[in-house]
């Protein structure tokens, strides 16, 4: 193969704008809910008003008689609906496993139990409250407090963490709680389903258009080559949107079975019932340590609710097992069954709410052992990722921690509570490590290189707001030397060769190889047909003499002066479009044995501001440092750490779904109760990137972003109130109420 | 399908006839006027409200922001919240109700919010806007689901056991400072209530919040002439820095001569069933030194007959926080 260099300014590593901007602020950038179809119909499920117990009886017969009204299905009417079987991985996931109206039993409030389909909207949300259910009802268990089902399943283990626990002067032994959180996303979730008498065009809020064709496909019983997934553009999901939910298939099969489009949008409501949540966690953290700080052991034995049909475990011991080094260690982990809708994966799921945990344990520990809780952690960064005995490809979680310091002004901090004072305010200082995983999937994709100059990527990966858009454009821009606005990139949908959902921070990790090799062997097809062309300058010569650059097809030993267009070589060959497609394995699930440890890291210091008079807390700053790899395009990146950090906020002093003790119903579902950040919430954020690629993972050394922002920002905002107040909130949100009894 | 009728009403008088057929003003009324409909609306999308008649009334000649002779402040009931609280006269005379218009909701809400309407905004108990939760409000005698369930948001003071929800009106707190008068006009001429007969607290009526009958049109409101020298605050306590509905605020309105409280009007948000007048927290202060142990011994007064629920006891000591801390702003202003 020829060599392929490229001297263009790299556009990887810059600052660049979203590609896809002008269409968002312009309003022409379609969202699910945005499709419209003649002929097209409503659809509103029926909810469950209990939490648990049996239907009864379903009277639909007035609703079926109103007004514009073409369908009202049920438990027995709508058709087949399969369960999808489980696969291996990520193939054909799913969180809530059973089809929707499969039995009549009610495991949880707003489970869906019918759905009326009318011509429009509002008639079809009248005759849903016209559908009759009676239920017998049982009490149902939507409690906080876990106590475990049955014995917790070991998750990691090494050396004797108990006796050494056991037998330790100095140790730490407290547990910590984050309540049920609601993504929220401002975009609800939708399908627009279309089935044209075989097959089925389905418009989805997806972050996952080839799974989701994969469960749908199973559920609907028909092969996948007859579903078609389309998610071009996402209000964004946090995770809520991953993997389908029941509403998909209630407007696929009502499509099917009046053989008209129909369209589904799930109320806000329904977002706190029906499409998952991040669950509850308990969580015990043990620790010990030796008068010099040194851990000499750590426990973390945690507790999740999840569904009565389905075990979603939230991976809270994630980051446990590696961010420090310790002889002795155990993460147990634990389900509790509730009557509440299955969780999902939600920002940084498991790290998340474990870090807020175990940095939190770091902190209160430091503290017993008079020290700085900056020192506590550097002392104890390990040489190795001694949870799987691996070396890290990549790890600067030291050097976070000292930039951090450095820029936040920690050496001014000094340690007793409500100690330091600004402008008639108590501050608070706090810190915390962060830690998320560095993975890939395995991915496919396509370049174009066109005879009018231009080129076209293309995967069936999303653009969940994030900047996956300009990531492609930006790969192959550094590969061909095309400028961005000559490059257009096409995303979220099936009919596109395979690519990773958009979750687990891999989406950049996964694309850019599979990315690089189609633009690569696009490239070469350039070569090939300017060496085979009759027309061609070139023809005759064998294509290793030959260089591709700035869109240029050159003779290498003539340079640069010899070149020619990459598009005029293809009209002069009558080619319309030369085409290169790319394919990479993935590390996340592999059986492959793993060389590395590969993990983004950083370090959150927080800022607190607190005004006893008035019981008033806000947080005034955040330093971030984060270690992800190379930044491919810095703009978006700064953008998914500070919207991390001002999620991070909302997770620290409000956010929490509260479900009525009796009904079991999430009873704040709506964005006036269910508390998130606003602006006005938001701190100055100073976030700084180390930059160094992790070559490990692709050839850019790019790792990922969305996620690893949010980890450790509550502990860090809670170790700071402890700081001014006195209070260590353990048990997430910190409530004005937890700190006026003390303060 | 809620359908319902929308007509525009031609003039006053022909609005008022219009409601008039109405069986209630309040809870389950048929016929619903619509200002900035911010409430109307949300509730009407919940079936919390389900009038079988809508009445636009937005083009009434009620929006008006005018001195009278006798130095009063007459606001039309359509004034929008935006234009109240950047009124000059308002701001520069009774600046306590430009901080509280301020301090509610957000701007887009307060561009089409009037003063009737927000006079009117309901509770934001979560069991009255949830058509499948009991609540007496809504449905009286069904029960109500919040004295046992989710109530740290809810009142405190006024409470019955039938009802503990909050009037959440960040401007209603500022009115009843000011000693504001309501006018309402009906088909026999027009009536002029004071805002603290205005609003009743729930007893065993929770579906009644004021004295509105059917046909009842709110036309203005009035503030007593100004008096210079007078000080102001409204300080507003809550979990995020915007956009929430208070968990305590405070307004005041104080006279002060050598440094002593003369005249003194003290009204709660947040933790009454009515916006709270506090004649306890008057008492406290008129004629004492304007001192930090006497704010406090008003804020304690204050809350004397707080009955607290089983999550919001906080709310107690967090509205005397409001209170002392209001009246230290007040009084530390020139
Ligand atoms: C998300 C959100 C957040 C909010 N946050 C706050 C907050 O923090 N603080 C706060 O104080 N408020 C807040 N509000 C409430 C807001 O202030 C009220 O909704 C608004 O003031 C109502 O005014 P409107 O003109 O839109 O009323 P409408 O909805 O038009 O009317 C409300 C009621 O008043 C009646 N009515 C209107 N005009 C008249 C009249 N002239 N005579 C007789 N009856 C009349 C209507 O029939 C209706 O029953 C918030 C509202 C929302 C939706
Ligand atoms: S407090 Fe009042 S509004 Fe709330 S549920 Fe009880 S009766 Fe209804």
């Amino acid at each position: 193969m020829a060599t392929i260099r490229n001297t263009v300014p790299a556009t990887v590593g810059g600052s660049l704008p979203r590609i896809d901007g002008p269409l968002k602020v312009s309003g022409a950038a379609m969202y699910t809910s945005d499709h419209h179809f003649p002929g097209m119909l409503y659809a509103v499920p029926v909810c469950s008003t209990i939490a648990k117990g049996r239907i009864a009886s379903l009277d639909s017969s007035v609703a079926v008689e109103m007004p514009g009204i073409q369908a009202v299905y049920h438990q027995g009417n709508i058709g087949p609906l399969f369960r999808s079987a489980p696969a291996s991985g990520l193939s054909a996931y799913l969180d809530e496993r059973r089809p929707p109206l499969e039995d009549d039993v009610i495991r949880y409030y707003g489970q869906y139990v019918a759905v009326v389909i009318a011509q429009t909207f509002e008639q079809a949300v009248a005759a849903a409250s016209a559908v009759k259910v009676v239920y017998t009802e049982e009490k149902p268990d939507a409690r906080t407090h876990l106590d475990p089902d049955g014995k917790p399943s070991v998750d990691s283990s090494r050396g004797t963490p108990d006796e050494v626990f056991a037998s330790a002067s100095i140790k730490h032994d407290e547990t910590y709680g984050t309540p049920v959180e609601t993504h929220n996303p401002i975009e609800l979730h939708a399908s627009v389903a279309v089935w044209d008498g075989q097959s089925f065009t389905l418009y989805e809020t997806s972050q996952g258009v080839v799974n989701h064709r994969e469960v749908l496909a199973q559920m609907l019983g028909v092969p996948q080559e007859n579903v078609r997934v389309i998610s071009r553009f996402l209000g964004s999901g946090f995770g809520g949107k991953l993997f389908p939910w029941p509403h998909s298939a209630l407007a696929a099969a009502a499509s099917r079975n009046l053989n008209r489009p129909v369209k589904l949008v799930v109320s806000r409501q329904m977002m706190f019932q029906n499409v998952g949540h991040r669950p509850r966690t308990q969580q015990r953290v043990r620790l010990s340590a030796t008068a010099e700080g040194r851990l000499t052991s750590l426990q973390h034995d945690y507790l999740n609710h999840t569904s009565i049909l389905d075990d979603y475990k939230e991976n809270c011991g994630e980051a446990t097992t590696y961010l420090y080094g310790t002889p002795n260690l155990r993460v147990t982990s634990g389900l509790v069954r509730r009557n509440i809708g299955t969780p999902t994966s939600m920002r940084g799921p498991g790290a998340v709410p474990g870090l807020f945990a175990t940095e939190s344990a770091m902190d209160e520990l430091a503290i017993k052992l008079k020290m700085d809780p900056v020192e506590l952690r550097l002392l104890n960064e390990p040489e190795k990722d001694e949870g799987n005995d691996l070396p890290f490809s990549s790890r600067h979680l030291s050097e976070c921690l000292t930039i951090g310091a450095r820029k936040f002004g920690w050496s001014q901090r000094t340690p007793e509570v409500g100690s330091m004072k600004k402008d008639g305010l108590t501050l608070g200082w706090g810190m915390a490590s962060c830690s998320w995983i560095a993975e890939r999937v395995s991915t496919e994709a396509t370049v174009d290189l066109r005879n009018d100059g231009t080129a076209r990527v293309s995967c069936a990966t999303q653009d969940i707001g994030t900047g996956t858009y300009t990531i492609l454009a930006q790969i192959v821009s550094e590969k061909t030397g095309l400028p961005l606005d000559k490059i257009e990139v096409v995303l979220g949908d099936t009919a596109l060769p395979p690519g990773p959902i958009s979750g687990g921070s891999w989406a950049t990790a996964s694309v850019i190889p599979a990315v690089s090799q189609a633009a690569q062997n696009a490239m070469q097809v350039v070569l090939t047909a300017a060496t085979k062309g009759k027309n061609s300058p070139f023809s005759g010569q064998e294509t290793d003499a030959l260089n591709f650059e700035n869109g240029q097809v050159y003779l290498k030993e003539k340079g640069g002066e010899t070149g020619v267009a990459f598009h005029d070589i293809l009209k002069q060959s009558n080619i319309n479009a030369a085409s290169g497609s790319g394919k990479s394995e993935g590390t996340f699930g592999s059986t492959a044995p793993r060389k590395y440890s590969t993990h983004s890291f950083g370090a959150q210091f927080a800022e607190v501001t607190w005004q006893p008079e008035i019981a008033r807390l806000r947080v005034n700053r955040v330093v971030t440092v984060i270690d992800a790899g190379r930044i491919m395009n810095s703009r978006p990146a700064r953008n998914q750490i500070e919207g991390s950090v001002v999620m991070g906020v909302g997770m620290a002093l409000f956010e929490k779904t509260t479900y009525d003790p009796r009904q079991g119903a999430p009873i704040n579902s709506n964005l006036a109760d269910y508390i998130v950040a606003t602006h006005a919430d938001s701190p100055e954020i100073d976030v700084t990137f180390l930059d160094y690629p992790d070559l490990v993972l692709n050839e850019f050394g790019a790792r990922g972003i969305g996620e690893i922002g949010h980890a450790g920002i509550a502990s860090a905002i809670t170790s700071a109130v402890y700081h001014a107040t006195g209070v260590r909130v353990r048990e997430l949100p910190v409530h004005i109420e937890d700190l006026l009894a003390h303060t | 399908m809620d359908t319902f009728a929308f007509i525009k009403a031609r003039d006053v008088s022909h609005a008022i006839q219009a409601a008039s057929q109405s069986n209630t003003a309040q809870q389950g009324a048929e016929v619903r006027f619509v200002a900035g409909g911010t409430t109307l609306i949300d509730l009407m999308k919940l079936s919390v409200e389900r009038p079988s008649q809508v009445i636009d009334i937005n083009h009434l000649p009620l929006d008006n922001v005018e001195k009278l002779p006798d130095g009063r402040l007459k606001i039309g009931a359509l004034v929008r919240n935006f234009d109240l609280a950047h009124h000059e006269i308002v701001q520069n005379e009774y600046s306590v109700l430009s901080q509280a218009l301020l301090a509610g909701a957000s701007a887009q809400l307060r561009n089409m919010a009037t003063t009737a309407g927000n006079l009117l905004q309901r509770t934001r108990c979560v069991y009255f806007r949830n058509t499948a939760m009991a609540c007496n409000k809504r449905e009286p005698g069904s029960g109500c689901s919040a004295i046992e369930g989710d109530n740290r948001t809810l009142a405190i003071l006024g409470t019955s056991s039938n009802c503990i929800a909050t009037n959440p009106s960040d401007m209603n707190v500022a009115l009843t400072a000011l000693e504001a008068t309501i006018h309402v006009q009906d088909k026999n001429g027009q009536r002029d209530i004071p805002i603290d007969d205005f609003f009743v607290v729930p007893g065993s009526t929770p579906q009644r919040e004021n004295v509105l009958e059917p046909g009842d049109l709110i036309t203005h409101v009035t503030l007593p002439p100004s008096r210079h020298g007078t000080k102001y605050a409204y300080l507003k306590l809550r979990d995020r820095a915007s956009y929430e509905f208070a968990l305590a605020s405070a307004a005041v309105v104080a006279d002060v001569v050598d440094n002593k409280f003369n005249r003194v009007r003290i009204a709660l948000g947040g933790v009454g069933t009515k916006p709270w007048r506090s004649r306890e927290a008057e008492q406290a202060l008129e004629g004492r030194t304007v001192d930090q142990s006497v704010f406090r011994e008003a804020a304690v007064a204050a809350l004397s007959e707080a009955r607290p629920q089983s999550e919001n006891g906080f709310k107690i000591e967090l509205a005397q926080r409001c209170l002392a801390h209001a009246l230290t702003l007040a009084t530390e202003t020139a």
